[in-house]
């Protein structure tokens, strides 16, 4: 069952992306329209501190809370709504019904993209969100290193089995060039996210290096395709943003 | 990472057993290896793979593919070397592929089995392994393991920031339901280039680290382990790090960083026993 959200015509394209920590780059490459971030990592709520934003939502006259916006992007996080160091103990239950407030009591206004950004496994926060969203893709980020590789096939059979497409697969932290000598280190592996991808008829979407400046970056609130847009690295996230947008469906006219 | 050397109720094995809680930061640490080092002193060792929807110990530790059976006293661990013995539902999945697609309920179930159904025998450490969060399976556990004197959790993280910001919580979690903290592990701290050997922070601490985090905090420090894709590697192939590169920096440091933990260990037995 395809469930609508009050203020929207028809759901925008919803891409998760399983693993945290990622999207920040993804919705920042994707500036041209209009996007939405859910950070659905209710334990460790990482959006507030890469995208720069702090603060409680406001709430609207009809009672659902303001997300707070940086970069033209449209945020809601746990983050928001918990002091910061407080921890999250709950149980499935109550975060099933923190993600879908998180989801739905939010004036999301007319987005072309929503975004969400999914902590690993594949327990209850993915159930919830791949059974009660109309997901349209799901990308699954991997370092090339096994025992990470067997997560990812987790994930994709668990996308698999909930009928949530898989768009591909991208291999994070695939290789660091020693700044004083350039000498490249595949220090979680070589390529092991593209023969994952192989094995499972994936498409691989993007290969992003390991990084100082991308880690600094995120801890500072500065997505690295605002803040060094003529990087590599930024051209990097550009290149597998472009490869996502062209396997999503086409956003209706945004009103904004 | 807890440890708690009290009787462990449950166990059809009976005995003393110490429970170990580990925080294992999923996207950042693979230090799994510490494990060996414990048994590697010669310790009895039980390791309990919480981390059900992730169970990656049976891969880490060279024994997938192997079968869990069952006796009257109970379902035996995989025995990895005969003073270590495991216990992960990665055992029970017809391939370690296989997704669990499981709700907190089902999990709780299955950790319990493994506490209470499990015939670990005479252990001196219960090293219990988990998935970063605070969720159903860091509840749970704690939970179960209520009725022993649980030593501590040992917390691991990267130096970075947006890491940091989960281990705090982690230890307010901790601080609630009065779990002792033995320390904080600094993973992925530094590598050194294999060519020129400049040390690059490629997880740079941005905000002091967890050095400095636990200065804050006052938690006890316990290490910084350097990112040396041998590890990585080792974890892969199911080999003992320790074992096949004893010389790396990070072999000093893991096994400082086990001594720490078995001093906080025996004080705080001590102090459980003074106190009975």
């Amino acid at each position: 069952m395809a469930l609508l959200h009050r203020s929207w015509r028809r759901w925008p394209p919803v891409v998760a992306c399983h693993i945290t920590h990622t999207p920040a780059w993804i919705t920042a490459a994707l500036r041209a329209r209009v996007v939405g971030l859910l950070d659905a990592d209710v334990y460790g709520p990482s959006i507030p501190r890469m995208m720069n934003l702090r603060g409680n939502p406001e709430l609207t006259n009809s009672n659902l809370m303001r997300p707070l916006v940086n970069f033209g992007i449209v945020c809601m996080s746990m983050g928001f709504l918990v002091e910061e160091g407080a921890p999250v103990v709950w149980r499935g239950l109550m975060v099933m019904s923190a993600i879908e407030r998180l989801l739905r009591q939010v004036d999301w206004g007319q987005l072309d993209y929503l975004v969400i950004d999914m902590p690993p496994g594949t327990g209850d926060v993915q159930l919830s969100i791949s059974q009660n969203i109309p997901i349209s893709g799901a990308i699954i980020v991997s370092t090339p290193q096994d025992i990470a590789l067997l997560d990812a096939q987790r994930a994709t059979e668990m996308f698999r089995k909930v009928n949530v497409p898989v768009l591909g697969i991208v291999q994070n932290m695939s290789v660091f060039q020693c700044p004083k000598c350039k000498y490249e280190s595949h220090i979680f592996g070589a390529d092991g996210a593209r023969a994952l991808a192989a094995k499972l008829a994936l498409d691989v979407l993007g290969d992003i290096p390991l990084h100082l400046k991308i880690r600094e970056t995120s801890d500072k609130g500065q997505p690295i395709v605002i803040s060094h847009p003529d990087s590599s690295e930024a051209k990097a996230y550009l290149r597998l943003a472009a490869e996502v947008i062209k396997r999503l469906p086409t956003p209706c006219v945004s009103s904004g | 990472m807890l440890v708690s050397r009290g009787t462990f109720v449950g166990s059809t094995g009976g005995g003393r057993n110490t429970s170990l809680l580990s925080w294992n930061r999923k996207c950042s640490s693979r230090t799994t290896r510490s494990w060996r080092t414990f048994q590697a002193t010669r310790h009895h060792v039980a390791l309990l793979d919480a981390d059900m929807c992730g169970p990656s110990i049976p891969k880490i530790m060279g024994v997938e593919g192997e079968q869990v059976h069952q006796s009257g006293s109970g379902w035996s661990p995989v025995y990895v070397e005969e003073n270590l013995g495991i216990m992960s539902i990665g055992f029970l999945l017809s391939s370690l592929d296989d997704a669990v697609i499981w709700r907190g309920p089902k999990k709780n179930g299955l950790i319990k089995q493994f506490l209470r159904d499990v015939d670990w025998g005479e252990v001196d450490y219960l090293i219990v392994d988990t998935p970063p969060g605070t969720s159903d399976e860091h509840l749970s556990i704690v939970q179960y393991l209520s009725a022993t004197q649980v030593d501590g959790a040992v917390i691991i993280t990267t130096p970075q920031e947006v890491s940091l910001q989960d281990v705090r919580k982690e230890i307010n979690f901790c601080r609630k339901v009065n779990l002792p903290i033995i320390g904080v592990v600094e993973n992925m701290s530094g590598f050194v280039c294999p060519k020129c050997q400049h040390e690059s922070q490629i997880f740079p601490p941005t905000t002091g680290g967890a050095m400095k985090m636990c200065k804050d905090l006052s938690i006890p420090f316990l290490g910084k382990v350097p990112l040396d894709p041998r590890i990585g590697k080792s974890c892969d192939e199911g080999k003992s790090f320790l074992t096949e590169i004893p010389g790396s920096s990070a072999t000093v440091v893991y096994k400082d960083i086990i001594h720490r933990i078995q001093e906080h260990c025996a004080t705080h037995q001590s102090d459980v026993e003074a106190t009975a």
